[in-house]
């Protein structure tokens, strides 16, 4: 049903459709509003059988999901940057032993300095762990692609993150067509488990795997996630021939075919990406744009079939590899190993900062001129930068680094409105 | 003419009151007892729930505590059993790839979560309606004093429906006995040398588990150790019918850690509860029930002995001083317990 | 960015229910059929803290994420702001601001800096006023949004009403837009008088 809605409440309806059967969560900014949403649901009865469990903590949200799931039940939880790094531990185990649990990831910046604003850290800190990870670009597909996740975890066995970007996404009141429970029921069909706890058939889950035998058990996983590579694009079909609009996949692309320059992104910074790039085109610019939506496993063949014509590549993304460079643009270069285009990386949005149209309009225009340096951090306030780094020369006891730059930036921003 | 022997079908036949001895050791002789009486463990068709093949090693408390609660814990819910094991030494002997020496639906997470794993698990059973498959947790003393103690507490608090047995051998034996927090006084481990003013594990307040258990409110909460099967039994028969969180506490003696024969880890068990050092006790609710009297009192020294955890203790550069100090922490859990109300005879020990 | 999208930046003080507006505002332009986009400003959450929440409205869909730079209308929710936070940034003169209080702009200090914005687009609303008088509560927020749809015509009052209905229920919702609908009706008066008015 169309609906002008909060993003987190549209992710949550969404959910509750999926017919959860264990929800636990523990809050963090900027999830909380989804799970208070789905608590509410249960506490009513609106969405029944299901067990909502308050945890005390990130580690025994992600634990009691997966006890539920090894017993046979569908398993959800939610959770945001220093959340999910509390509880990695975990995330590593579910992955590692198939359990098709679904988790909402409000992507949030990661600490020290703590944050809560939104950015890619979270999502990159666990990348390797073996957990699928879709990135949404609208509430409309973020409340779609779980639906999709709980189709993909269960019949692959693994499970998957939807990464939907916090406050951005999560607080965002916007248009979204919320899944109706008829369609979601035809999509998505009872959990079957390949693996459960049963005392009528037991068996022993999470045994001990040593050096004889722990390559070829990692093999098996990085097989199911090039399972999942082959099934997302059906599981995208199916989704839009049952509810009549396109939602996930593994890229999306727009205005490509012809283009010389095409931007890159994770999520929901596309949109205001699309709205720079039309402009630019208006002025007779080719530039393109191209949506990773699929970002583990990652979509190497689409992304180079998308790619490969272009001229030079512009990576935007909102993390970046600390003392190294991008995080997405290493993939996509590695991606596009042997053809033509040059890959560039521009760092933006970092804790939250907003990426303004003005902003990426100067980015294109200088990735026009070919004047792109390999690494660009957006708006970056390099007097800020260039004080601390004099303090931090000057003195041995230079005090707390965060400290000093809010210190600069409110002695900077000073003075009369 | 010597005097008629009891039988099978009438144990008392003798006096109205027997005490049943064999060599060294108080265990009853199941064989003597009427089958209603006899525990799980004498009864062919016991579900051996850990059964042979597993690693540990020779002597191994644990292997033997984890056997008898489990196979008790499955009659009493007639097979509806699910486990969940922490990372440890059980987990570790029991599961060596490719085999399993689990008879039961088991299965293991992580160090610190068997608690919320379990939650987990009654949580999707009875959303499932099959709420008649229960769930017990358990984990050593380091997955569940130290690491687990977080998750631990969010279970007791949430009252979840999930048994948590704790294998206590007092310190991280799997990784080669560092100290945990359960560690007592004095007692050598790895990371708490026997040399320097204080040789051993500090004398701390402690963590007292089963205390902090009771304190959370949980409906039952339980102490036993591997030297007396049937309290053991009976002790997981009576967790087992109550819903709600539970906690039992198992000390089960460890001979590569604590440094002792392999043959003598139920009677050292023995001399723990004997000598006051490990009360047996139940409580329901926050409070203490019963409490499993003393039979015959023992001096600390007899337990410490016996290991050479505390060997630093004795000998030419011995320290009396700091047994003393052992001792009276086990005077203090005689009285705080009331370990020694039936007055029996009182050999050794100082008051 | 796509400039056919309308935006509207809305300036208030933590508590006083400025994400709210730009939420209900979103769903005003919902009901009458157009597409909207409201979020608000990431500051961190506390009562007095000044609050930023914008909201687009348009006939196509909005794409964009960026927070609102060059507002169509700038609602204040809280005029103590103007000494402390940059309001009027991005303002172009064809823009319309909309300001709850009892004051008129040169008793505000404004009256320099609204001779380059049209005058028929600069209202005053005492939206507090109104709050207490039909909600009991100075909440200004639902009340302004009555004055801005009188101001802009952007979304129709009619649906303004019936997205209060939908966030409120009860004595909540009746004061809210009673005292909405009291706005529209004063913003309009406004509006008739400075069309009568000899320009400036």
């Amino acid at each position: 049903m169309l609906r002008q809605i909060e993003g987190s409440r549209a992710v949550a309806e969404a959910v509750a459709c999926c017919r959860p059967e264990v929800v636990c969560a523990y809050p963090i900014s900027p999830q909380t509003h989804i799970i208070e949403a789905v608590g509410a649901m249960v506490r009513s009865g609106e969405l029944s059988p299901c067990e909502f469990i308050n945890v005390e903590s990130e580690f025994a949200a992600l634990s009691v999901a997966i006890g539920a799931s090894a017993a046979g039940a569908r398993a959800y939880t939610a959770t945001a940057s220093q959340g999910l790094l509390f509880m990695v531990e975990a995330v590593y185990n579910a992955a590692g032993l198939g359990l098709p649990i679904v988790m909402t990831l409000a992507n949030r910046a990661v600490g020290a300095p703590i944050n809560i604003w939104n950015d890619h850290s979270d999502a990159m800190a666990v990348r390797d762990s073996g957990w699928v990870q879709l990135f949404a670009e609208t509430n409309q597909e973020a409340a779609d692609l779980h639906v999709q996740a709980f189709r993909l975890a269960e019949e692959l066995s693994v499970p998957v993150m939807v990464c939907m970007d916090g406050f951005v996404l999560t607080h965002a009141v916007e248009r979204v067509d919320v899944p109706d429970q008829p369609l979601v029921d035809a999509f998505l069909p009872p959990f079957e488990p390949r693996q459960v706890l049963d005392p009528d058939e037991p068996v022993s889950i999470g045994a001990m795997v040593g050096p004889e035998a722990f390559e070829e058990v990692r093999y098996l996983a990085h097989a199911r996630q090039l399972a999942v590579l082959e099934r997302i694009p059906a599981v995208a079909d199916e989704f839009a021939e049952l509810f009549g609009r396109r939602s996930g996949g593994l890229v999306s692309t727009y205005r490509t075919e012809d283009a010389d320059i095409v931007v890159v992104a994770l999520g929901s910074v596309l949109g205001t990406i699309k709205d720079a790039v039309d402009e630019r085109r208006e002025r007779g610019e080719r530039i393109g744009v191209v949506g990773i939506t699929s970002f583990r496993p990652f979509p190497r063949d689409a992304v180079r079939r998308a790619l490969g014509r272009a001229r030079s590549i512009v990576v935007v993304e909102k993390a970046f590899s600390i003392g190294f460079g991008g995080v997405l643009s290493t993939d996509v270069a590695m991606a596009l190993q042997g053809l033509n285009p040059v890959v560039v990386t521009v760092v933006a949005g970092l804790g939250g900062r907003p990426i303004t149209g003005a902003s990426l309009d100067g980015v294109l225009v200088d990735a026009v001129e070919d004047r792109l340096p390999p690494l660009t951090f957006l708006d970056l306030d390099e007097d800020i930068v260039r004080r601390e780094l004099e303090r931090m020369a000057a003195t041995r006891r230079s005090g707390p680094t965060a400290e000093n730059v809010l210190r600069d930036i409110r002695s900077v921003a000073a003075g009369p409105v | 003419m010597p005097e008629p022997l009891p039988t099978a079908d009438d144990p008392t036949d003798v006096d109205g009151r027997v005490h049943f001895y064999q060599v060294g050791s108080f265990a009853v002789g199941n064989r003597l007892l009427d089958r209603s009486l006899r525990t799980v463990q004498s009864d062919i068709g016991r579900t051996n729930s850990l059964d042979a093949g597993h690693r540990a090693c020779r002597g191994c408390g644990e292997a033997l505590g984890a056997r008898y609660t489990l196979d008790a814990a499955m009659r009493a819910v007639e097979g509806r059993l699910v486990a969940v094991n922490a990372t440890g030494c059980l987990e570790v002997f029991s599961t060596p790839y490719p085999e399993s020496s689990w008879r039961i639906a088991w299965m293991h997470s992580l160090f610190g979560n068997a608690p919320a794993v379990a939650t987990g698990v009654a949580a999707a059973m009875r959303v499932k309606g099959r709420s008649d498959v229960r769930v017990v947790a358990q984990a050593g003393d380091g997955g569940t004093v130290d690491i687990g103690f977080g998750c631990l507490s969010g279970m007791f608090e949430r009252n979840d429906d999930v048994l948590f047995v704790c294998y206590d051998n007092e310190a991280y034996m799997n990784t080669g006995v560092q100290r945990s927090a359960a560690t007592p006084p004095a007692a050598r481990t790895a990371t708490t040398e026997a040399f320097g003013l204080e040789p051993g594990a500090p004398f701390g307040q402690g963590k007292d588990l089963p205390r902090l258990a009771m304190a959370h409110g949980i409906p039952y909460v339980a102490t036993a150790t591997v030297a007396d099967l049937h309290d053991l039994e009976a002790k997981v028969r009576r967790a087992m019918a109550i819903r709600g969180a539970r906690y039992l506490h198992v000390l089960v003696p460890c001979p590569l850690g604590w440094g002792s024969e392999p043959g003598d880890t139920v009677k050292i068990a023995r001399l723990a509860k004997e000598t006051g050092l490990f009360p047996v006790f139940e409580a329901e609710g926050g409070k203490v029930t019963h409490a499993a009297q003393i039979r015959r009192r023992e001096p600390v020294e007899s337990y410490l002995r016996l290991q050479s955890r505390f060997r630093h203790l004795f000998g030419e550069h011995g320290r009396p001083d700091l047994v003393a100090r052992i001792q009276a922490i086990a005077d203090a859990n005689i009285a705080t317990y009331r370990l020694l109300e039936a007055t029996a005879d009182t050999t050794g020990g100082q008051s | 960015m796509s400039d056919s999208a309308f935006q509207v930046r809305i300036h208030g003080r933590g508590g006083q229910g400025a994400v709210t507006a730009a939420e209900l505002l979103a769903v005003a332009a919902f009901l009458d059929g157009r597409h909207a986009q409201a979020f608000p400003s990431f500051g961190s959450e506390r009562m007095g803290a000044p609050v930023v929440a914008f909201c687009r409205i348009s006939d196509s869909p909005i794409r964009t994420r960026a927070p609102v730079v060059a507002p169509d209308a700038l609602v204040i929710q809280d005029a103590t702001l103007l000494y402390q936070v940059d309001l009027l940034a991005g303002l172009t003169p064809q823009a319309y601001m909309l300001v709850n209080t009892s004051k008129t702009f040169v008793e505000l200090g404004l009256g320099e800096f609204v001779k380059t914005l049209r005058p028929d687009r600069l209202i005053t609303v005492p939206a507090t006023e109104l709050a207490l008088h039909h909600l009991g509560r100075p909440l200004p927020n639902a009340v302004l949004l009555g004055g801005l749809a009188a101001m802009t015509g952007v979304v129709t009052i009619g649906a303004v009403e019936a997205a209060i209905r939908e966030r409120f229920s009860g004595a909540v919702a009746d004061g809210n837009v009673a005292a909405a609908l009291a706005a529209h009706e004063h913003v309009l008066q406004e509006e008739e008088e400075l069309a009568g008015a000899a320009p400036d």
